[in-house]
């Protein structure tokens, strides 16, 4: 029972607590002490489970480690230190509580070893990290922050709903793999997959991401969706769907990216593409494949953290994130542009960085397992992302025309999180074996073979030319949608030319059909919602009358169908 | 002594209720409802426990013994209700010295706190009582009474809710006194007891039959069942800070606790769910009111009506579980009314708290006060994130229990309402935490920071009290859960009893 408590998660969430009733350096350091806590604890914890707890009837098992959950949770806390370094400038308890507590709540549900436990932890990430949202206080961030709670709880209401069909088909609450021969399966995959924006469900992370904080949105990129990549492992790995899924996912929002103008906008899509190739990972199952979605969500955690930060600082410092507007800001903040470089670098899956040796691997379990429409797909994706997380994102902000915006450079805590970001994504990629060790399958792989090598580096050039033949040609301002630039220029035009043609419809329908349409819907919300409001039919003050008239019916309509 | 305990539990705030009347120093009256709120407290504690150990506990009024006499029955049925009143009444006690002195005029305020013990008194009664005309008298003292209180509200248009209240609420309980009536018709006896004997056959009786619908229709009036609802939000919201604590704590509860007791107890679940198949218009009513009362709710500008909107959906909530029928549906609904109750007098309590130092609740005149006022928002945040049944607050045990009986008799359209009202809990508490913590306060707010009064101890202590159980009975729902077992076991199990 008293187990419960050793729970990393637990440390954080409560630990939040006493932020609010300390003042200047005291909170900072105690902030910092928190997820070094966690860390301590959860290093020094052994493989099992623990923490068992009975709730009407229901057996609850709220912490399990093995090594599946612990490569997460590692990465999770590592993380957060990160970002408590990085807000090391912030003077908002709100933000420091909320942003805590969310973190802790993402571990502690990492850890939950049944689906109610895993449910009241989910429900906890989505509450706190909306507060983080709204913490930029703008009628924009409140509306998207509404809208992104609104479907985290839906996420978690189906969570639950997955939970007592389980409970009263099968009698029991455990968290394992599921099969989806059942509907507990249906609902359960629906919530995970709306957490780990599956294409169609995934509108909830542009939305809102990019209006969070520039703090905020560092600690969003973190746990939410990786949350949803391993209780996809724990409970769906080898699932023949999240292939496909997988590989939906990192081709559609590759062109959204390229053609968008918010840098953090560009990230959020290029989030949801690395989260595809995490996911075709688990759908192949193999434990090759498990191990490079582990060792992928690891690298990927610390590199897209990195390259939030290098956007934040610039937001901190500059005040805006277009694309349009930035460039020439190697000037002014000469580290974080290294900082970034290195990032995208990594997300790009540059040789001797941490992309390239965790990514190979599930680029290597998709061949290895003879799928090779998907691993062609999932080339053609990686190339894209070179385009816009490897060229872009540092290309216009830092490079580019100089748009003449001279600033300071970012604060000490934000190059130092940032520094310590780069130096592991560096450290990863030189030396991968400590990572691999801590994979949850004993597999012997080797990333730097020639092969691996030089097909990326192959990728990586011909992107790079492509980009560089585009910009120099005038065909790549971030403004205009109709250049699409990837690696398949050069090897698939079809695609891009349909593409091309589709989008351009699609902007041509939005334009035409659009406003009507918009009107149309702001009416029917007007009519519906009218009798509700406080004046309406129905909210308003009934007269006398018509509450006697409805007793009088009701007692009628009841006689009707009752008495016989 | 202890065998006098039933009348004693309804007696102690019968006879403080003119003694408030008559005595004029300033706090007398407000401590004989201290007095009468604890002696109900400890009869309802003691019968409790001997209840526990010793089984139903009858008692016959002045001796006479039933069904001729008044008979008052105590039994796992009845328990919860009576702690929860008493509670509810000691709490309210304990924050009403403040409130009262802060908006009731001097000469009114004995008159309130005569009116409130005889609330308790009413209250109490119609939950102990084993006869169905005494059950009549009591609904109607507890009425009355809360009629009066609401009139007393501080603006002119509580006058108005009460007047509304007062209409429908009569035709309410004239429509059970022709329940009752009818049903004294057929079987010659007003005992519930023996009235559950004599109708255990002749279910095809038409008078029968409409002594049901009449009893039940007016009954919810006063559970405030959609679309019987529409004196709940102006009540509530007009009413004295320290009267709508009490009542939205236990006004309607007792209303359900009398629909199961009616229900189970005296027509008998095999008349009532089987042959008129009450349950179905009972759960489509409270799919209903459990979409509109939240939709409703997520547009009020004010905070009070937005509380007593997302009341018409709670009552939904528990007219769920009853009419579900079954053990599990009838112990959640016992365990949402219990926690519901704590809940939302924790937050119309806090709200009360606000009026005092703010003189309104809008929604626009609270904007960007969290920072000024972070304890009592805690609070309010606290309390509706039950609303909303997040974890680990009492609002999630009982939802949880509740979406288990709706899964296990399969009624999944009202479990869709459920959840959708769910998301729009959401939606309501969301506002109140985005207005208060990340709007700007208003221009006019940043001259006079220093004008409100200080905070009143005895207030913050009861509003904290209430949201400490809320989030105890979160985490340990024994206690609650027991109780609600076992008050839902003794109404299925024993017909008659």
């Amino acid at each position: 029972m008293s187990d419960v408590l050793l729970n990393p998660g637990l440390v954080l969430i409560v630990g939040a607590a006493g932020l609010p009733l300390l003042r200047g350096r005291a909170q900072q350091l105690y902030l910092l002490a928190l997820p070094l806590l966690a860390l301590a604890l959860l290093v020094r914890l052994s493989f099992g489970e623990r923490g068992r707890l009975s709730l009407f009837g229901l057996e609850l098992v709220t912490i399990r480690l093995d090594a599946l959950s612990f490569v997460f949770a590692l990465a999770f806390l590592i993380a957060a230190v990160l970002a408590v370094i990085y807000s090391w400038h912030l003077r908002d308890a709100t933000q420091h509580v909320s942003a805590v507590i969310y973190a802790g709540a993402a571990t502690a549900a990492l850890l939950a070893g049944d689906l109610i436990t895993l449910f009241v932890f989910w429900e906890l990430t989505a509450v706190a990290s909306a507060v983080l949202i709204w913490a930029r206080r703008s009628q924009a961030s409140y509306r998207a922050g509404l809208r992104y709670l609104l479907i985290q709880a839906l996420s978690g209401v189906l969570l639950l709903g997955g939970a007592v069909l389980q409970h009263s088909v099968e009698g029991h609450i455990r968290f394992e793999l599921m099969a989806l021969d059942n509907p507990a399966g249906w609902f359960v995959l629906l919530a995970f997959g709306i957490k780990g924006a599956f294409p169609f469900l995934h509108n909830w992370l542009q939305d809102s991401y990019p209006e969070a904080t520039p703090t905020g949105t560092v600690w969003l990129s973190v746990y939410t969706t990786k949350l949803a990549v391993y209780a996809l492992a724990r409970g769906f790995a080898g699932t023949e769907l999240l292939v496909w899924v997988g590989v939906a996912m990192t081709l559609f929002p590759v062109f959204y990216a390229v053609i968008e103008n918010d840098l953090r906008r560009v990230l959020s899509y290029s989030l949801n593409n690395q989260i595809g190739f995490m996911i075709a990972g688990v759908g192949v199952g193999t434990e090759l494949a498990i191990n490079g979605a582990a060792a992928h969500a690891f690298a990927h955690i610390i590199y897209k953290a990195l390259l939030f930060m290098a956007m934040g600082a610039v937001l901190h410092r500059v005040g805006t994130i277009k694309a349009s507007e930035l460039g020439g800001l190697h000037k002014s903040m000469p580290w974080t542009a290294r900082f970034c470089i290195v990032g995208s670098a990594s997300i790009s899956a540059v040789p001797l960085l941490s992309g390239f040796v965790t990514k190979s691997m599930i680029l290597a379990a998709v061949a290895e397992d003879g799928r090779w429409v998907a691993f062609a797909l999932l080339l053609i994706a990686s190339a894209g992302v070179v385009d816009h997380s490897g060229i872009k994102i540092p290309f216009f902000s830092f490079f580019a025309h100089d748009s003449g915006l001279r600033c300071r450079e970012a604060p000490a805590g934000m190059l130092l999180a940032m520094g310590l970001a780069a130096a592991l994504c560096i450290g990863i990629g030189l030396y991968p074996q400590p990572l691999y060790d801590l994979l949850p399958y004993a597999v012997e792989y080797v990333p730097y073979t020639a092969s691996h090598v030089i097909t990326q580096a192959q990728l990586v050039l011909f992107a790079a030319a492509a980009f560089s033949f585009l910009y120099r040609r005038g065909l790549y301002p971030p403004e205009i949608r109709s250049v699409n630039l990837d690696a398949d220029v050069v090897y698939r035009r079809a695609l891009p030319y349909g593409w091309h043609t589709a989008s351009r419809a699609v902007e041509r329908l939005r334009l035409t059909a659009g406003p009507p349409l918009r009107r149309r819907a702001a009416s029917t919300w007007v009519a519906t919602t009218g009798p509700l409001r406080p004046n309406g039919r129905l909210g308003t003050a009934w007269s006398t009358h018509l509450m006697v008239w409805c007793i009088v019916l009701l007692l009628g309509a009841l006689i009707l169908l009752t008495v016989r | 002594m202890t065998a006098q305990l039933p009348a004693l539990q309804v007696a102690i705030p019968l006879a403080c209720a003119p003694l408030c009347v008559l005595f004029r120093v300033r706090f007398v009256p407000w401590l004989l409802f201290v007095v009468a709120a604890v002696g109900s407290l400890v009869c309802a504690a003691l019968l409790a426990g001997r209840v526990a150990s010793e089984g139903t506990v009858r008692y016959a009024m002045g001796d006479w013994r039933a069904p001729a006499g008044i008979e008052f029955v105590v039994s796992a049925f009845n328990t919860p209700v009576l702690l929860l009143v008493s509670l509810a009444a000691t709490v309210t006690a304990g924050y009403a010295r403040r409130s009262v002195a802060a908006e009731i005029e001097p000469r009114r305020r004995r008159l309130l706190y005569a009116c409130l013990c005889l609330t308790l008194a009413g209250l109490l009664g119609l939950a102990v009582t084993g006869d169905v005309f005494n059950a009549f008298v009591f609904l109607e003292i507890s009425s009355l009474a809360t009629y009066t209180m609401i009139a007393m509200g501080q603006h002119r248009r509580a006058l108005l809710a009460a007047f509304r209240y007062v209409v429908i609420g009569t035709v309410g309980a004239v429509f059970v006194l022709i329940g009752i009536g009818l049903a004294y018709a057929v079987t010659g006896t007003l005992n519930m007891a023996d009235l559950a004997e004599r109708l255990a056959e002749g279910h095809d009786n038409r008078a029968l039959q409409a002594a049901v619908v009449f009893v039940f229709v007016g009954l919810a009036v006063k559970m405030a069942v959609f679309p019987l609802h529409a004196w709940l939000p102006g009540a509530y919201a007009e009413a004295p800070s320290v009267v709508s604590t009490f009542i939205a704590a236990t006004g309607t509860k007792v209303a359900v606790y009398v629909f199961c007791r009616f229900a189970f107890t005296v027509f008998g679940a095999a008349l009532v769910f089987g042959v008129l198949r009450i349950d179905r218009i009972g759960l489509a009513l409270a799919a209903l009111a459990m979409l509109v009362g939240s939709a409703a709710a997520c547009f009020q500008q004010d905070l009070r009506y937005l509380l007593a909107w997302s009341s018409v959906a709670q009552i939904g909530y528990i007219l769920a579980g009853v009419s579900l029928a079954t053990a599990s549906g009838v112990s959640a609904a016992y365990l949402h009314l219990i926690n519901h109750a704590v809940t939302k007098a924790a937050l119309f309590a806090a709200a009360g708290l606000l009026v005092m130092q703010l003189g309104s609740v809008r929604l626009s005149a609270l904007a960007g006060l969290g920072r000024r006022m972070p304890w009592t928002f805690a609070a309010i945040v606290v309390a509706g994130l039950g609303l909303v049944g997040v974890p680990p607050t009492a609002g999630f045990v009982s939802k949880w229990a509740l979406v288990t009986a709706l899964v296990e008799r399969g009624m999944w359209p009202v479990l869709v309402a459920m959840l959708a009202s769910s998301l729009l809990a959401l939606v309501y508490v969301g506002r109140i935490i985005e207005v208060v913590w990340f709007r700007e306060p208003p221009a006019s707010a940043e001259l006079e920071p220093t004008q409100s009064p200080a905070t009143p101890a005895s207030m913050v202590a009861a509003i904290w009290f209430l949201v400490l159980l809320t989030v105890y009975f979160g985490i340990d729902p024994t206690f609650p859960g027991g109780l609600a077992d076992a008050a839902a076991s003794a109404l299925l199990g024993s017909g008659g009893e």
